[in-house]
């Protein structure tokens, strides 16, 4: 009987410990970002570093967001061409593209990229840099790392998301219309006209807050992961993995969460 | 300057220092002596403040830093340099980027007497033409150069050497030597040199401490070391001295 009790235990057990984990890891990322935040706010203020790393999160990654952008344009058009034509609205298409587009696709499948360029070189940076002991070095010549390493990139992230996410909105509009009016042939008036009749400067607010969150996230996950790297290459290998996991999960997750709250104060 | 009282340390339950009473005098080398896992490296972070003890004080001019934040701990190792085992030189950065680092985070010199200053601290370690190479073009005896000479750019009064001659050869661990000889001769700085090279730490050390699974099981002028009657020490000495 103690041996069935003992053993029935061992699944709440784990499920226990993985939450208490889970909510572990939370705490410890909030601190680490309230660490950022403190000291983000207390000179020395590094604007050279910020800009390398605007340079790095934005410029770096205007390629990949241009293409996906595009592309996502045209598919989506492509689709739903298709299926606004059984009910003889092809006119709506532009406008419905758009709003998901400014509302979700832009902003999350931006972050999503971002994660896994600038995420996961921030995990393998900070982390290598920690295996080697150079984070250490630095705190010995009393240079804070938070302020030198971490501050630069988390605000980086934060500003830049959102301009590569209103690159990919205006990239995916071309895409739209070039499949839209172009190749399958609806009427360009009617097309640009439901566009302005549909969509609301709410929509695009909407997106832009949604990305300044995702890029802050991504890069605070990618930062933490490899500051806290351990165990060599391979700790740095899986600090690197698990920065580009949880970054794109957190920015599903936080993407319900916070459509919830804009949608609160979204216009009828 | 350093004066360490019942330290003690544990990791996830795992004692790794146990009461240790450690002094190092101003401007005197102080080697700590022990074999691999013994606790030398984590006894050195806490000298500079990177590992906060369970119990114990370090009382570094007199300041007990175990009681400091993050920000009063910032001004306290401005006195320290330290050398790291690996060198730990920014991969990012050239040499004389890197020994021009602390320079620019600390200093308001112009990038004339930065340069200058460069120079002039390596070539107390023995480098030239090295200024636009990058640490993964370096030898390993050559990125602890590098190392040394950005620990001695700001003038500390003590430098930290941790493991300073691990993985070099014979001519290069004797030059390393030399070298933290003069530079405690030549800059008049206090030096803390963790180590189990037993050879090296004869050559550079006035007082040695012997630590065996975190606990100091012999503490004497180097002069005197080969007296020492802890069963543990002789046999350490023996792997050396019996090779003589």
């Amino acid at each position: 009987m103690s041996s069935f009790v003992s053993k029935a235990r061992v699944p709440f057990e784990l499920l226990g410990n993985l939450t208490l984990d889970f909510f572990a890891e939370v705490g410890r990322v909030a601190q680490f970002f309230g660490l950022v935040v403190a000291r983000s706010l207390t000179p020395p203020y590094r604007w050279r570093l910020l800009l390398q790393q605007m340079e790095f999160v934005g410029f770096g990654s205007i390629f990949i967001v241009l293409l996906t952008g595009f592309f996502t344009g045209a598919v989506f058009t492509l689709q739903s061409a298709q299926a606004f034509a059984r009910v003889g609205m092809e006119s709506m298409v532009g406008s419905t593209v758009l709003l998901a587009v400014a509302r979700e696709l832009a902003p999350v499948l931006t972050s999503l990229m971002v994660t896994g360029r600038v995420g996961s070189a921030m995990a393998t940076e900070l982390g290598t840099m920690r295996v080697t002991e150079q984070i250490d070095a630095m705190e010995v010549m009393a240079v804070d790392p938070i302020n030198y390493l971490v501050v630069p990139r988390v605000i980086a992230g934060a500003v830049m998301v959102p301009c590569l996410s209103v690159i990919f909105l205006v990239v995916a509009t071309i895409g739209s219309v070039l499949v839209g009016v172009g190749i399958l042939g609806i009427d360009e008036g009617a097309y640009m006209a439901r566009i302005e009749w549909f969509l609301d400067p709410f929509d695009f607010t909407h997106g832009l807050y949604k990305a300044i969150f995702f890029g802050l996230i991504l890069a605070l996950v990618g930062c933490y992961k490899g500051y806290n790297a351990n165990g060599g290459a391979r700790g740095v290998g899986m600090a690197t993995t698990q920065a580009v996991v949880i970054g794109s999960i957190s920015v599903f997750v936080f993407d319900y969460i916070l459509t919830s709250i804009l949608l609160i104060g979204a216009p009828e | 300057m350093i004066q360490v009282t019942d330290l003690n340390k544990s990791f996830a339950g795992f004692s790794v220092l146990r009461g240790i009473n450690l002094h190092v005098r101003r401007g005197k080398t102080r080697v700590i002596l022990g074999v691999s896992g013994s606790g030398k490296t984590v006894l050195m972070k806490h000298l500079i403040g990177l590992f906060k003890p369970d119990s114990g004080t370090v009382l570094v001019d007199g300041e007990d830093i175990t009681k400091l934040d993050d920000k009063e701990l910032l001004r306290v190792r401005r006195k320290f340099g330290m050398v790291f085992q690996q060198a730990a030189l920014f991969d990012s950065m050239t040499v004389a980027e890197n020994v021009a680092f602390p320079l620019r985070e600390h200093t308001k010199l112009g990038p004339d007497a930065i340069a200058a200053k460069v120079k002039e601290k390596l070539d107390v370690v023995g480098l030239e033409n090295v200024n636009h190479k990058y640490p993964s073009e370096l030898s390993g005896g050559m990125r602890k150069r590098v190392g040394l000479a950005r620990a001695l750019v700001l003038e500390p009064s003590c430098v930290l050497y941790d493991e300073p001659t691990t993985g070099l050869d014979p001519l290069t661990t004797d030059y390393v030597d030399q070298m933290i000889m003069d530079a405690a001769a030549r800059l008049q700085v206090t030096s803390v040199v963790i180590s189990h090279d037993i050879g090296s730490a004869i050559r550079v050390a006035d007082d040695i401490a012997v630590l065996q699974q975190g606990v100091i099981v012999e503490d004497c002028p180097a002069s005197e070391i080969r007296q020492s009657k802890h069963p543990f020490v002789q046999k350490y000495l023996d792997t050396w001295f019996g090779k003589q």
